[in-house]
């Protein structure tokens, strides 16, 4: 029992790190139908952000805002120079283009940090606290609260700011969003500043369990990409319980079954899950117009 | 002048020209060896061609099946005695079979639901590489035994050369001829519409599968020569990155066309090997130049092109 326990612990919080992952897909996907496969490489800006200014001589809460605000700011810049200038390109096209930008960002990483893999003291110590015969460590406790809290924000966000409604009038349906006078492209911008912030946020927190490397981004990117297509694209619950449900698959095939294989378990789940719901769990009946 | 253009030979024959040409102005083995990477890649994309740029499916995973082939090529003499050529058939019919029998559930999905299935086929052909060390060699990868064609051993940049070329000129035949077949206007017809092409008395599940299967043989095929022309296999070969590389080369030359999926290939494999000297700016370069190619010529290379030609042409 406590051994279920342990890994449903670790399972939660890698699960937490997928599931803020997946939301800024989701995010992202809603506003603008693209998916960004640069999306796990703001986890490492936020990480190694954070790991380089916390060099330089900031304290860890100064360096981590600075290293959010840059993973914003190429958010914003990925927007507006990459995505923006190729509207109307196919799904596939668009999606080559954030590969393209993931690829970009982990070359300029690579010169502008290094190759080695980093990490981060735990922000409130490593004294593992016990609950229920099994341990838990203080930065998981991080890792879920920032989750949590982020879901929250982004959910009173969404539904009781007037802002957060343009988002999700752009989301359902563009087009009439432009005609009562909504500004798509803020909104557009707005979306992919947000899903950076929330990747970066990520980073920062995971960094002392996960550590964190130039390339590090691509991982995070498959996970995510799978947890929000798990979930059903588009769906914000779907992205949170998608993720979760990926960390606590890998992990408990890791401590059950075999840790090599545990990448093979949470995919073979994935298309197990899509056989029988092919819009995933929460994802909307597919109806297709003729 | 458009007839030439639009004609079914025109790519072929001009891709035949500068097979002809490269071994007459490249100075070095190396840059023979480049150009012979070149063609392989050349058609493990061109099966991507078909099932992107025909049938309108999209496959992340696809590395997964090139992996396939490869190893097979690196088991099947090591472990198991056969003849390398034989393994680079038995390595086809097994992706072959492998694409069938995974094809068939997975192709029903649509989309990004696609993308992710095939993904994560890709992810876990790369983890059993990756880990089953006895029989792969595990993340060092093996080494690939030389091949004997007929008695005659191929060694050498200018043999792979040539023995590349002639796979790709085959492979790439074989394409153009499926496009102007019954099968390649069935594939067209549900890559625009699955309901209309149903409705038009196409079995849209049977031919997305064959699609999916060809492709999957293209990719096994150029494995077996990728891994019999380095000598050593990795498991690099299946990783999703790779996968990722394929489907670059397809879009950025041109989704659906013969010359634009060697084009695309040429400008994958070329470029990292000239940026080495800038080793430290590769990876910046190669993502800008991705990005730059696809928000400029969404089309990709060769039907932009060719749009501008006819544009300019009465």
């Amino acid at each position: 029992m406590s051994e279920f326990l342990q890994l449903a612990f670790s399972g939660l919080t890698v699960g937490a790190i997928y599931a803020l992952i997946a939301l800024g897909f989701t995010l992202i996907y809603n506003a603008s139908d693209v998916i960004n496969f640069a999306q796990g490489d703001f986890v490492m800006i936020g990480g190694m952000g954070t790991v380089f200014l916390m060099a330089a001589g900031l304290a860890l809460p100064v360096a981590a805002l600075i290293a959010v605000i840059a993973a914003v700011l190429v958010g914003l810049l990925l927007h507006r120079l990459a995505i923006e200038p190729a509207r109307g390109a196919s799904p596939v096209t668009l999606i080559m283009i954030t590969i393209g930008a993931s690829i970009f960002i982990k070359g300029v990483s690579q010169i502008l940090f290094d190759k080695q893999f980093h990490s981060l003291p735990a922000f409130s110590g490593d004294t593992p606290i016990p609950v229920g015969g099994a341990t838990i460590l203080p930065q998981s406790l991080w890792v879920m609260g920032t989750a949590l809290a982020l879901v929250v924000a982004l959910y009173l966000f969404l539904e009781h700011t007037l802002v957060g409604k343009a988002v999700l009038a752009t989301a359902a349906n563009r087009l009439a969003a432009k005609l009562v006078g909504i500004n798509v492209a803020l909104v557009l911008a707005l979306a992919f500043g947000l899903s950076a912030a929330m990747g970066a946020l990520a980073g920062v927190v995971a960094t002392p369990i996960t550590l964190t490397r130039y390339d590090i981004g691509t991982l995070f990117t498959l996970k995510g990409f799978a947890a929000a297509m798990l979930g059903g694209m588009g769906n914000p619950v779907g992205a949170v319980v998608g993720g979760l449900l990926i960390g606590l698959i890998e992990t408990f095939a890791a401590g059950y079954l075999s840790s090599t294989y545990k990448d093979a378990v949470a995919f073979l789940m994935i298309l197990v899950v899509l056989l029988f719901m092919p819009r995933g769990l929460f994802g909307s009946r597919a109806v297709e117009r003729v | 002048m458009k007839a030439i253009l639009r004609s079914r030979l025109t790519p072929l024959l001009a891709l035949a020209l500068v097979m002809a040409l490269v071994p007459m102005i490249a100075p070095t083995s190396f840059h023979l060896r480049v150009a012979a990477l070149v063609w392989i890649f050349s058609l493990a994309a061109l099966g991507l061609t078909i099932l992107m740029g025909y049938a309108g499916q999209v496959s992340l995973g696809h590395a997964g099946f090139l992996g396939i082939g490869a190893y097979a090529v690196a088991i099947g003499p090591a472990r198991l005695g056969l003849d390398p050529l034989l393994c680079l058939l038995l390595g086809a019919v097994l992706s072959g079979l492998v694409a069938w029998l995974v094809g068939r559930p997975i192709l029903r999905l649509k989309g990004y639901y696609l993308a992710i299935a095939t993904l994560g086929f890709g992810v876990i052909v790369a983890l059993i590489l990756h880990s089953e060390t006895e029989l792969t060699g595990g993340p060092d990868g093996m080494s690939v035994a030389r091949v004997t064609l007929f008695g005659w051993r191929v060694t050498g940049a200018l043999n792979w050369y040539w023995v590349s070329a002639g796979a790709l000129l085959v492979g790439a035949l074989l394409a153009l001829n499926i496009a102007a077949s019954p099968t390649g206007r069935a594939l067209r017809a549900l890559h625009d519409s699955e309901v209309a092409a149903t409705g038009a008395g196409i079995d849209v599940s049977a031919k997305k599968l064959a699609a999916f299967v060809l492709a999957a043989v293209y990719a096994a095929v150029a494995g077996g020569l990728l891994a019999a022309m380095n000598g050593l296999i990795t498991p690099e070969a299946a990783s999703f990155s790779h996968s990722v590389e394929l489907v670059a080369m397809v879009i950025i030359g041109g989704l659906g066309s013969v010359f634009g999926t060697v084009l695309g290939a040429a400008f994958l494999v070329v470029l990292p090997q000239a940026l080495t000297a800038f080793q430290e700016y590769e990876q910046a370069v190669l993502g800008l130049l991705i990005m730059v190619f696809m928000i400029f010529l969404p089309q990709g290379i060769v039907p932009s092109l060719r749009a501008l030609i006819e544009e300019r042409l009465p």
